[in-house]
């Protein structure tokens, strides 16, 4: 092997290693020994790497190059390795020799492998860290680790040849004591279970209580009509109910639709096309026109209100109206209420006509059934009593809706995950509220034989 | 202690900005600004609301590209990486954001965990055991572990996902506003930590803060920005004796001179 002289750096056309080279190299070499990276592999890359890069094969050419001063130092911050050597642990004949990155990410494939490390019965070993080339805090652990095992196996350990900078990361990893590692609170399930119904009921009770703090709200509202804001109110009825006709609209004009076409196959063929008109008409004003722009409403406005109240709930709005003396309920609620208690029967009485209007085009189109016969039929098959039981469930939806995207609102706590998780939640219970409350109708009317 | 981690390399430059111009729309925020931070120092970014000292964090640490010019860490052009390249560069730096940015489905154990587990093939156990000590560090009890981060006081969260930034030992820290939102006892705390970092990890910080205590205690080298461009770089000291008019706005004041004369009597 050629002399290679101190600081000098090796170069190797073929960049192939094994590790028992690496230790002939330091060997035959102890002028290198003493200084820090003697040995820089350029393997034709841009960037010098060390030659312990490369364990695992054979060094074929070694040749000589000046140190060159136009190199970067190469010397990086502690934890990170210009090379990518893992970290390894080679037998020495008193102890152990370390080398390599021992960092997060050059100790993943020696972490299991620390097991095998065998003390071969000695009494004392020296853990020499002279060729570790970069450690962190992983490493240190893992160094630990290590140590521990050893003291544990009876063997005194020492280190040996650690930078100083390596040595007081040591130490001060040594001298913190290992926290202790506290488990995630791990729950039975009766236990989740008891707690999930806790929850619930404790929501249903707040629930009630909001209600009852609306309606005390609303009463006060009444009593003394000036507190009312009406200005917000029918800011809020454009925007729940003026803004929501195009898609209100939309969607029960394509009900009618739907509606005519699957029942027309069923008319024709007992010839009973004119009932088309009764089938639209039942079926619209009574269920479907209310149903839909209630959804409609619990997805549009529900969540709307939700979101507000909930973003206000966050960022600390609510509180300052509290301190400042405004009653959230009055300004933020009660308009809300209000609002779609107005815009929720309007929309029904508009998703009526589009959805009728839809099953009269349909009627037409697949049963020849003319509008003008339509709307003569019509007038005969619906009783103005269909029409007012359709649009009288209106505002108790509304109430509904508005209610339970309040009520959600103001049950955020926390950050903005929250708001979103109690926007979800609101559209989800008012959708289901609405459809139980229409059902909770159904029977009631039944009874009533209405 | 502070000469050993340092030895050799006070003056390499870690972080190289030049020429970046960076504009929204019509507003330019920077304007051929150039900028130099060395190796293992604490560097503060200080200047007015509005100045772009986030948008200069973010564009260093690969959140945002400047319209012009070239931003040069740890050796790398920032320009020219592609997506190997930029992962590997971000494994090596940390970067604690000012309102955290912890994952709220996680808890803390997990959020501190979660780089090491993404990142390396480490086992459970250890990664738990680091994610602790880590914890340890930043000065939380080891209860807040299995703490969900909406259950944590803005101190906490602060601290909690200081520790997360530390997860891979980076080379290089971003601190946004490390000590806003804190009592005084855990700002005091953050500049120990921040103090205790650089000299035993010789890590380089980049920090963007308003705390004068901060700036007087730990900062090395403050650049106070304005108008679009670097207007004085240098120690707190050095800048306190700047002419410069948007210099001196930030000295002036009450607070300015509070701090001033609790550093005069901290050094004498």
């Amino acid at each position: 092997m050629p002399h290679i002289r101190r600081g000098a750096f090796v170069l190797a056309l073929d960049n192939r290693f094994d590790s028992g080279t690496s230790t002939l190299l330091w060997q035959q070499y102890p002028d290198a020994h003493g200084s820090r990276d003697p040995f820089l592999v350029n393997n034709g890359a841009r960037s010098p790497v060390r030659m312990r890069a490369f364990a695992g094969a054979r060094l074929s050419l070694i040749s000589e190059m000046p140190a060159v001063a136009a190199m970067p130092d190469h010397r990086q911050a502690m934890s990170s390795c210009l090379s990518a050597a893992p970290a390894a642990v080679a037998p020495l004949p008193d102890g152990l020799a370390l080398s390599g990155c021992w960092t997060a990410f050059g100790i993943s494939p020696l972490d299991r492998e620390l097991d095998k490390v065998a003390t071969g019965g000695a009494q004392a070993m020296a853990i020499d860290g002279t060729r570790v080339e970069a450690l962190d805090t992983v490493g240190v652990w893992v160094l630990q680790y290590l140590l521990q095992r050893l003291r544990d196996e009876g063997v005194t350990t020492t280190l040996r040849g650690w930078r100083p900078e390596f040595e007081r990361l040591i130490d001060l990893i040594e001298d913190s004591p290992p926290p202790p590692l506290t488990p995630a609170p791990q729950r039975r399930r009766l236990e989740r279970i008891g707690r999930s119904v806790g929850a619930a009921l404790e929501q249903l009770y707040a629930l009630l209580s909001f209600v009852g703090e609306s309606a005390l709200a609303l009463a006060a509202g009444i009593a003394h009509p000036a507190r009312i804001r009406w200005r917000t109110i029918l800011h809020n009825v454009q925007s729940a109910g003026v803004a929501a006709l195009p898609i209100v609209g939309l969607l029960s004009f394509l009900l009618g639709i739907v509606v005519a076409y699957q029942g027309a196959d069923q008319l024709r063929r007992y010839g009973a096309n004119i009932y088309v008109a009764d089938l639209v008409g039942l079926s619209m004003l009574r269920e479907f026109a209310p149903l839909i722009t209630a959804i409609i409403a619990a997805g549009r406005s529900g969540s709307a209100y939700a979101a507000q109240i909930g973003t206000m709930t966050v960022t600390e709005e609510i509180d300052a109206m509290r301190t400042l003396g405004i009653a959230p309920l009055d300004v933020l609620v009660l308009p809300k209420i209000i609002a779609l208690m107005i815009a929720l029967p309007l929309l029904t009485v508009y998703a009526d006509i589009c959805g009728v209007a839809g099953g009269m085009l349909m009627a037409q189109a697949k049963l020849g059934v003319g509008y003008a016969e339509f709307l003569d039929r019509f007038v005969n098959a619906v009783q103005p009593s269909t029409y007012l039981i359709g649009i009288g469930k209106a505002p108790v939806f509304a109430i509904i809706i508005a209610v339970v995207g309040c009520f959600q609102g103001f049950r955020t706590h926390g950050g903005a995950d929250s708001v979103g998780r109690q926007t979800t939640r609101s559209v989800v219970h008012a959708t289901f509220l609405v459809i139980v409350a229409d059902a909770l109708f159904s029977i009631v009317f039944s009874i009533l034989d209405l | 202690m502070e000469n050993t981690a340092r030895t050799g390399q006070r003056n390499e430059v870690v972080i190289e900005l030049r020429g970046v111009s960076t504009r929204y729309g019509e507003r330019v925020v920077h304007e051929n600004l150039d900028l130099d931070v060395r190796r293992a120092e604490i560097f503060a970014l200080v200047g007015g609301s509005g100045s772009g000292k986030s948008t200069l964090l973010r564009e260093m640490i690969l959140l945002q590209r400047p319209d012009a010019g070239t931003v040069r860490v740890l050796g790398v052009d920032l320009g020219s990486l592609n997506e190997r390249e930029q992962h590997a560069l971000l494994k090596r730096i940390g970067v604690l954001f000012q309102h955290g940015g912890l994952f709220g489905s996680l808890n803390v154990r997990e959020n501190i965990g979660l780089p090491l587990r993404e990142h390396t093939r480490l086992n459970d156990e250890l990664i738990d055991r680091i994610a602790a000590w880590k914890l340890a560090l930043t000065g939380l009890e080891p209860a807040t572990a299995a703490l969900y981060p909406s259950e944590l006081s803005g101190g906490m969260l602060k601290r909690a996902s200081f520790a997360r930034a530390l997860a891979l030992d980076p080379e290089l820290l971003f601190l946004d506003e490390p000590t806003a939102g804190l009592d005084p006892a855990s700002a005091a705390g953050v500049d120990q930590l921040v103090t205790m970092l650089r000299d035993t990890f010789g890590l380089t910080i980049v920090m963007i803060t308003h705390d004068l205590d901060l700036l007087w205690q730990v900062a090395d080298r403050v650049a106070v920005l304005g108008d679009g461009r670097v207007q004085a770089v240098g120690s707190m000291a050095e800048l306190a004796g700047s002419d410069r008019p948007l210099v001196r706005q930030f000295f002036e004041g009450a607070r300015g001179r509070a701090a001033q004369a609790q550093q005069a009597l901290t050094t004498h």
